[in-house]
């Protein structure tokens, strides 16, 4: 009993067939046909976005917070390269979303046609897969194809791009959703080495200096339980990376901090001395290893991840393990478990006491101070981490937290304790300002009753600002922090430490929009927040139950001559920091 | 070092971009690239040369595995192998050179595959550096053209590169 449809009532037949809840998206000529067939149904619900960007960012941020692919739906030209940006962002991260782009109809394909732009050239080098298709026929199965290979394996974004004679209602074809699909030239690994885990458990056991440092393939890969009981069965620390966040949960005795750039004293110092590091889900990227001539001098390096060409490709691995990282620690435990049952000596717990003892001796001399808030400030300044700190409290540490790109990125990774995977959203690789308040958006479509905010600077923020409309529109009551330092803090910081405090295009005070009046003007609450002591209760506030379904923007002026330390002093080892302004290690 | 790669890529619009441009994304350089549908029409068949050291290498054939599309690949000069290249040189050839040169192509097992009463057009087939050696051989003054295929290649005895 095969249907005959349009291809554009296939592609949307074919999302719903794939379980897909949401398509962000933006419509125009090349996607109208679709646009149409979207009208005509009601299973997949079309969310109308006010930038191609922020679409793929919400996409993105669906996809970070609930595992499942997001969808984006743009049309031909501008459309399409609009959301560049956002499938840049997911690739630099490893986000499945599919992204469905309008194309003028294959006979003006090469022509110059209006609105036409080479998608799948133009995409290339920021997706892991692309079609182009060629005819209605082939909609299901590229559909099918397109969210199997952004799903499976290393994931990613891919792209669909369809020509406008591809959904044409007036040409039908037979329509059957696959079940399944299998590459003969696409086959991710399912399962580590059970050879290359023994050596690798063989090495850890035995380890006297370990750190485990993991990173977001730990979170994508769903191994957080996992890595959580193996940490503690062994007693090794762990540090995450910025995207690795609430992999390892934050608030236990054993978690160092994020480490890298802007990491702990402690997890940088620990992975430094380290004789064996465990890298589960990581990539050793360079705002992580700082000088890699220079990473981790004595450590033997265990390396697991479900891409073999992440492995070695910075820091040579001493015990390379390609797998998915779940499987492989699912493995792993049962090794250790029954290694540990026949030798109780093991693992070596002196060494690791002794360890451990250091560690502690490192977190104390310069470890991140989590009660500023309690012990107010000179003036009532308000600094940047006081309002993570009152965010974190006003929330119990159980908001879904995303965020742009800058200082207060840094300083929410820094000073929000992420108790479980996923609630962490943030562009780790790309490092996108304007992706926090649509991934926000993503994260509360997915979950229209979580706590979601959006910790952002009023740089990043007016990025993507024209979102508040779409916001508005559907009724989300995101809750957005703005740590509003009147500059691009992150540049203006490299200003001070690097030319000379000289502030070329960093600053722009006397330019900026009244926030509170702008976020009224779109229908949602504005607070205007200046003293220390207003903070807490403008938080209360934003989080009160009465406030619970709308969005409330705090405009929170911060003390503008922040820095965030630690800092890596560029060209060095990974314990080679600025503490504070002018103190180095 | 200089290294052979051979790839079956699925027979795709778009597949040959897709190596082409990570090349050029990731900054390794492709030296030559041939590439030809095999007796099973849904596969090509892509040879291109490439230097680097072997992390290099390393990295490079993984990035190519990682691309849908590539179905197998080797990196033929980890082992003996077969290559061999097709040259299609057009000279000169007047007067006293005219002799030179056709025992020159004699003794380099090539052959005249056009004459007038000015020119000889040589194919000539081996590996790269014999197509190089008689170049500078007939000398380079009297070159007027040439056409190189870039480099095709084979593992040696039972090594076989198919699905
Ligand atoms: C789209 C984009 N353009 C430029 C940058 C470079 N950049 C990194 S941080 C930053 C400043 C961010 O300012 P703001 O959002 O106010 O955050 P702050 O650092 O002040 O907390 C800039 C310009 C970037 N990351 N993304
Ligand atoms: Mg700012």
């Amino acid at each position: 009993m095969t249907e005959m449809m349009s291809g554009g009532d296939m592609l949307i037949r074919a999302l719903q067939d794939e379980g897909v809840e949401y398509v962000f998206g933006y419509p125009g000529g090349s996607a109208l046909h679709i646009y149409d067939a979207i009208f005509r149904q009601q299973r997949v619900e079309h969310i109308l976005v006010r930038h191609e960007q922020a679409a793929t960012h919400m996409a993105d941020g669906y996809a970070r917070a609930t595992g499942r692919p997001g969808v984006v739906l743009v049309t031909s030209g501008p459309g399409a390269t609009n959301a560049i940006t956002g499938i840049a962002t997911a690739y630099m991260d490893s986000i499945p979303i599919v992204v469905i782009s309008g194309q003028v109809p294959n006979d003006l394909i090469g022509t110059d046609a209006f609105q036409e732009t080479d998608m799948v050239g133009v995409s290339r080098p920021v997706v892991k897969h692309s079609f182009l298709v060629k005819n209605a026929a082939e909609i299901p199965l590229v559909v099918k194809k397109a969210f199997y290979i952004a799903t499976s394996g290393r994931p990613g974004p891919v792209v669909i791009d369809v020509p406008k004679d591809t959904t044409d209602p007036a040409i039908t074809a037979p329509y059957e959703y696959p079940r399944s699909v299998s590459l003969r030239s696409y086959n991710p690994a399912t399962r580590g080495h059970t050879g290359q885990i023994r050596r690798a458990v063989d090495a850890l056991v035995r380890a006297k200096r370990p750190v485990i440092y993991t990173g977001g393939g730990l979170v994508q890969g769903e191994g957080s339980d996992q890595l959580t009981r193996l940490a503690r069965r062994l007693d090794f620390p762990v540090t995450n990376t910025l995207m690795g966040l609430g992999g390892y949960p934050a608030t236990d005795r054993q978690f160092l901090g994020m480490l890298g750039m802007h990491g702990t004293f402690e997890a940088n110092n620990a992975m430094h001395a380290a004789d064996l590091i465990l890298a589960v889900g990581a990539r050793f990227d360079d705002r992580v290893t700082n000088n890699p001539a220079k990473f981790c001098p004595q450590a033997t390096v265990v390396h697991i991840d479900i891409d073999p060409a992440s492995i070695s490709k910075i820091i040579p691995a001493h015990i390379p393990i390609v797998g998915p990282v779940r499987a492989v620690l699912d493995e792993m435990e049962t090794q250790v478990n029954s290694l540990l049952e026949k030798h109780p000596e093991l693992p070596d717990r002196d060494a690791l006491a002794k360890w451990w003892a250091q560690i502690e001796q490192w977190r104390d001399a310069h470890g991140l101070d989590h009660d500023l808030l309690a012990k107010g400030s000179a003036g009532d300044v308000i600094l940047p981490q006081h309002a993570v700190q009152a965010l974190y409290k006003a929330t119990d540490g159980n908001a879904y937290v995303t965020s742009d790109v800058g200082q207060h990125q840094m300083f929410a990774a820094q000073y929000y304790k992420f108790d479980s995977p996923r609630r962490w959203i943030n562009s780790g690789g790309l490092g996108t300002m304007g992706f926090g308040l649509p991934a926000a958006m993503g994260v509360q479509f997915a979950f229209p009753n979580a706590t979601v905010a959006c910790v952002t600077g009023e740089g990043s923020f007016m990025m993507n600002m024209q979102e508040l409309s779409t916001c508005q529109q559907y009724a989300l009551p995101i809750k957005i922090v703005n740590l509003n330092n009147a500059a691009l803090g992150m540049v203006k910081q490299w200003q001070d430490m690097q030319y000379g405090g000289r502030h070329s295009h960093s600053t722009y005070r006397e330019a900026l929009p009244n926030f509170v009046k702008l976020v009224e003007s779109f229908g949602h609450i504005g607070i205007k927040i200046e003293r220390l002591a207003d903070l807490e209760p403008a938080m209360k506030e934003a989080f009160s139950d009465k406030n619970r379904r709308r969005l409330v923007f705090l405009d929170v002026q911060v003390d503008p001559d922040e820095h965030v330390y630690p800092m890596a002093i560029r060209g060095g080892s990974m314990r080679d920091m600025f503490l504070a302004k002018g103190e180095t290690t | 070092m200089r290294r052979i790669i051979a790839i079956l890529l699925e027979n795709e619009a778009g597949a040959l971009s897709r190596i082409v441009g990570l090349f050029a994304q990731r900054n390794y350089n492709i030296e030559s690239l041939t590439v030809a549908p095999t007796d099973d029409e849904t596969l090509s068949r892509l040879t291109l040369t490439t230097r680097g050291d072997d992390s290099k290498i390393e990295q490079i054939t993984k990035q190519l595995h990682k691309l849908i599309e590539v179905v197998k690949l080797v990196d033929l000069t980890e082992g003996d192998h077969v290559e061999r290249e097709l040259m299609l040189v057009k000279v000169r050839a007047e007067g006293a050179t005219r002799d030179e040169v056709k025992r020159t192509v004699d003794i380099f097992r090539g052959q005249i595959v056009d004459v007038t009463n000015t020119t000889y057009t040589i194919q000539l087939t081996g590996p790269s550096d014999k197509l190089d050696a008689f170049i500078r051989a007939i000398g380079r003054t009297i070159v007027l053209e040439v056409a190189r295929t870039g480099v095709s290649g084979m593992g040696r005895g039972d090594k076989i590169l198919s699905l």
